[in-house]
C-alpha cells in the first residue's frame, strides 16, 4: 500500500512540474494546436492536410519573425471517443488560440462539444458533417473544406442537363454517405427527377457485386454514388468489371475519383464528379502552390494539402491583419470571417455559418486525370440548416 | 426480384463465398492442428496482397509476383511460428490472442511504413481481362471467374493432403493425440512449423487472388478476420469442410441480403451465426 502512497504523490508532484515548466517554456506568442490523424486508415488525409497548414505557417513559425508561433500537434488516430480528451487538453492545458484539425467528422462532433462557445477558434479542414456548419454552428468554428451538402448538390442539375431521368443512388449508411445522396436527391427531384432506388449499404462494407449486378437489371439511365478511399477505389473496378462501364454513367460525389485514380486505372475513364477542387485547376494560385508544395514536399500535393493550406492562409491573414494580437476572440473571429481566401482551387469566402462559399467544378476522368468541364455551380453556399448565427 | 437475377446473385454468392474458405481455411487449419488462435491471420491476407501489389509495379508481371509472394509468405510463416508462436505452445489462448493481436500492430505499421496509406490497385491480368456476357448490359469479369476456379482447386487439393496422404495422416494424427504422435518418433516440432506456415500462406494466397478485385487499403486485414471468424464458428473450429460450407453459406446469405435488406445485411450473419450456435454449440462440422 506505501508503495502505491509514493507512486501517487510522485504522480501529482511530476503533474505540477509538468505544468510549471509548460508555462516556464511558453515564450511563444500564438498557439495552434493540431488535431489530425496521423496514424490508422486516416493517416493519408491527415498528414496531407497537416502538410499543407504547415507550409502556409512556414514564414512564421521559426523564431526570426516577430510573431512566433508554437504549433502542439496531437493525432487523433481518427477515433471520435478520444476526441473531447485531446481537445480538452489543448484548451485548458496549452491555452491554443486556435485549434487546426480533424479530417474525421465523427471527431469533429467530438472537438465541436468540448469547443463551442470558447476561447478559440477552431478551424477544420476537411471533415463535412453538415452540423458542424449547420445546427452545431458556432461563431468560434470555421470551416475551409466543404459541407456534405456542396459537393453532390450541384451534382443532380448536371443529371437532368444529360438528361439522365432515372437514377439508381447508393452510399454507405453513415453522415458522409447519407447527407451525399439527400443533397443530390434535393436538386435532382426539384428538377423532376426520379430515384429509382437508394441503397445504404453498412459501412465499411466492400462487398459490391450484389448491388452492381441489381442496377444492371434495373437499368437506370445514371447512377450517382458517394464512396471514398479504398471502398471508392474498388467500387470504380467492380463497376468497371461487371461490363457497366460506357453503358450506365457512372456519377460521384468528387471524392470517388480522390486519390484513388491510380487504384482504379482504366476502370474510371469517363466517371463525372463533381468537387470544389481538381489537381489541374487552371487557377494560377493552384499553379504556384502545387510547385512550392513539390519543392517542399517531395510530392505534389491533393485536395486535403489545399483544405489545410486554406485554414493555415485564414490564420495567417487573421494574425497580421491585428497585428499579431489574438487575445481578443472576438476580434480574431470578426477579422477571420470576413477574409477572402485566394486559394489553390479559386478565391472563396466564409458564408454567415463560416462555411466556404465557392465554385463546384464539374470533373469528367480522362488518362487518369480529373479534367475540368465546367463550372457546376458558381460561388455556392451551404444552406447552413439549423444555423442560427 | 426476378429469376434471371436470382440466379446472378447465386452466382455472386458462391463466388464470394469461395473466397471467404480460401481466408479462413488457413485459420481453421492452424487452429483444429496445433490449436492455436491466429488473430493475425489477416494481416497476412494483406501482407500477401501488398506484395504482390509491390512486385507488379516491379516485374510487371502478375504471374511472377504472385509466385514471388507466395514463397516468401511460406518462409514468413515458417519464421513467426520459430521465433514466435513456438513459444506459446503451452501456455492458454489469452497469450495466444495477446501476441497474435500484437503482430497485427506490427504488421499494420510495416505496411503504413514500407507502403505508405494511400489505396493501390492490381489491375486484372492481361489474359484474364475483359468478361463474358452475362444479361442484356452487363457481364460477368473471367478473372473472377478464375477466381472461383482456383479457390475450389485449392480446396480439392486440401481435401487430398489431409485426406490421402502422409502428411495428413500425420495432421490428422496430431489433431487427436500430439503426445502419442511424438512418442512414435515423429518430429512434431516441424510438422507444427509446416502447418502454421501453410496456414500463412493460404491467407497470403487468398490476398494475392483477391488484390485484382479489391482495393489495397491499410486495414483491409482486419476487415476479412471478423468475416472468416464467422465463417470458422459456423462451420466448427478446426474443421475444413466446416469451413467450406460455412462460407458459402456466409457468401449466400450476405449476397441476398445486401440486395434485399441492406441496411440490415451486416447483421444477419450473425444472426445467422447465432442460430447455428443455439442449435450445435460447436458449430456444424465440429468433431
Amino acid at each position: 500500500m506505501n508503495k502505491f502512497k509514493t507512486y501517487f504523490v510522485m504522480l501529482v508532484l511530476g503533474y505540477f512540474m509538468s505544468m510549471a515548466t509548460n508555462t516556464a517554456l511558453a515564450s511563444s506568442d500564438i498557439k495552434i494546436g493540431v488535431m489530425q490523424p496521423l496514424s490508422g486508415v486516416y493517416a493519408g488525409p491527415g498528414q496531407s492536410g497537416l502538410d499543407g497548414f504547415l507550409l502556409a505557417l512556414k514564414p512564421y513559425t521559426n523564431n526570426s519573425h516577430q510573431n512566433s508561433i508554437e504549433v502542439i500537434t496531437l493525432d487523433t488516430e481518427a477515433k471520435p471517443a478520444r476526441a473531447p480528451e485531446l481537445a480538452t487538453s489543448l484548451l485548458m492545458q496549452h491555452k491554443a488560440d486556435f485549434i487546426f484539425g480533424p479530417a474525421h467528422s465523427g471527431v469533429a462532433m467530438g472537438m465541436i462539444k468540448v469547443l463551442r462557445g470558447k476561447d478559440t477558434v477552431m478551424i477544420i479542414p476537411n471533415a463535412g458533417a453538415a452540423a458542424a456548419t449547420g445546427s452545431l454552428c458556432s461563431p468560434n468554428i470555421f470551416r475551409t473544406s466543404f459541407s456534405s451538402w456542396q459537393p453532390s448538390y450541384p451534382m443532380g442539375k448536371v443529371a437532368l442537363d444529360k438528361g439522365y431521368k432515372d437514377v439508381y443512388l447508393i452510399s454507405w449508411n453513415y453522415g458522409m454517405g447519407r447527407e451525399s445522396l439527400e443533397a443530390f436527391e434535393e436538386s435532382f427531384e426539384a428538377g423532376g427527377g426520379n430515384v429509382v432506388k437508394k441503397v445504404l449499404m453498412p459501412f465499411p462494407s466492400t462487398n459490391f457485386q450484389p448491388h452492381i449486378s441489381d442496377i444492371a437489371a434495373q437499368d437506370p439511365d445514371a447512377v450517382f454514388v458517394f464512396f471514398a478511399g479504398g471502398g471508392a477505389a474498388k467500387f470504380v473496378k467492380d463497376y468497371d468489371a461487371m461490363g457497366l462501364r460506357g453503358k450506365i454513367p457512372l456519377l460521384g460525389s468528387g471524392f470517388l475519383t480522390e486519390g484513388t485514380l491510380e487504384a482504379q486505372g482504366e476502370a474510371a475513364e469517363g466517371v463525372l464528379t463533381t468537387l470544389h477542387y481538381a489537381e489541374q485547376l487552371d487557377v494560377p494560385k493552384n499553379l504556384e502552390f502545387r510547385e512550392t508544395f513539390h519543392t517542399e514536399y517531395g510530392h505534389y500535393p491533393d485536395i486535403y494539402a489545399v483544405q489545410g493550406y486554406d485554414a493555415g492562409q485564414a490564420i495567417i491573414k487573421t494574425i497580421n491583419l491585428l497585428d499579431g494580437d489574438v487575445s481578443d476572440k472576438q476580434a480574431v473571429i470578426n477579422t477571420m470571417e470576413k477574409l477572402t481566401i485566394n486559394s489553390p482551387r479559386g478565391d472563396f469566402t466564409f458564408s454567415r455559418a463560416h462555411n466556404p462559399v465557392q465554385n463546384i467544378y464539374l470533373r469528367e476522368v480522362k488518362n487518369g486525370v480529373n479534367v475540368v468541364a465546367s463550372v457546376a455551380a458558381e460561388a455556392l453556399e451551404d444552406p447552413a440548416r439549423g444555423c442560427k448565427l | 426480384m426476378t429469376t434471371e437475377l436470382f440466379f446472378v446473385q447465386l452466382i455472386n454468392g458462391i463466388q464470394y463465398g469461395l473466397l471467404l474458405f480460401l481466408i479462413a481455411s488457413g485459420l481453421t487449419l492452424v487452429f483444429g492442428v496445433m490449436g492455436i488462435l491466429n488473430l493475425a491471420h489477416g494481416s497476412m491476407y494483406m501482407v500477401g496482397a501488398y506484395l504482390v501489389w509491390y512486385f507488379v509495379t516491379v516485374t510487371g508481371s502478375f504471374t511472377v509476383s504472385a509466385v514471388i509472394s507466395a514463397i516468401i509468405a511460406l518462409t514468413l510463416g515458417i519464421l513467426i511460428e520459430r521465433v514466435l508462436i513456438q513459444r506459446l505452445y503451452n501456455r492458454n489462448h489469452l497469450d495466444q490472442v495477446l501476441l497474435t493481436i500484437g503482430m497485427i500492430f506490427v504488421f499494420n505499421s510495416l505496411q503504413s511504413i514500407l507502403f505508405g496509406n494511400d489505396p493501390y490497385g492490381v489491375a486484372v491480368p492481361g489474359a484474364l481481362g475483359g468478361g463474358i456476357p452475362f444479361t442484356d448490359n452487363s457481364s460477368y469479369p473471367i478473372y473472377r471467374i478464375f477466381a472461383a476456379l482456383i479457390c475450389v482447386a485449392i480446396a480439392g487439393a486440401l481435401y487430398y493432403v489431409v485426406r490421402s496422404t502422409r502428411l495428413g495422416m500425420l495432421i490428422r494424427a496430431g489433431e487427436s493425440n500430439r503426445e502419442m504422435v511424438e512418442a512414435l518418433g515423429v518430429n512434431i516440432k516441424s510438422l507444427y512449423t509446416i502447418v502454421f506456415a501453410i496456414g500463412v500462406m493460404l491467407a497470403a494466397v487468398s490476398g494475392i487472388i483477391a488484390a485484382p478485385m479489391r482495393s489495397i487499403v491499410p486495414g483491409m486485414g482486419e476487415s476479412v478476420l471478423i468475416t472468416c471468424f464467422v465463417v470458422v464458428v459456423i462451420g466448427g473450429m478446426g474443421s475444413i469442410t466446416g469451413a467450406f460450407v460455412g462460407a458459402l453459406l456466409v457468401g449466400l446469405i450476405s449476397t441476398f441480403s445486401s440486395v434485399l435488406m441492406p441496411s440490415m445485411s451486416n447483421m444477419i450473419i450473425y444472426i445467422f451465426m447465432i442460430l447455428v450456435l443455439l442449435v450445435k454449440p460447436q458449430g456444424l462440422f465440429a468433431k
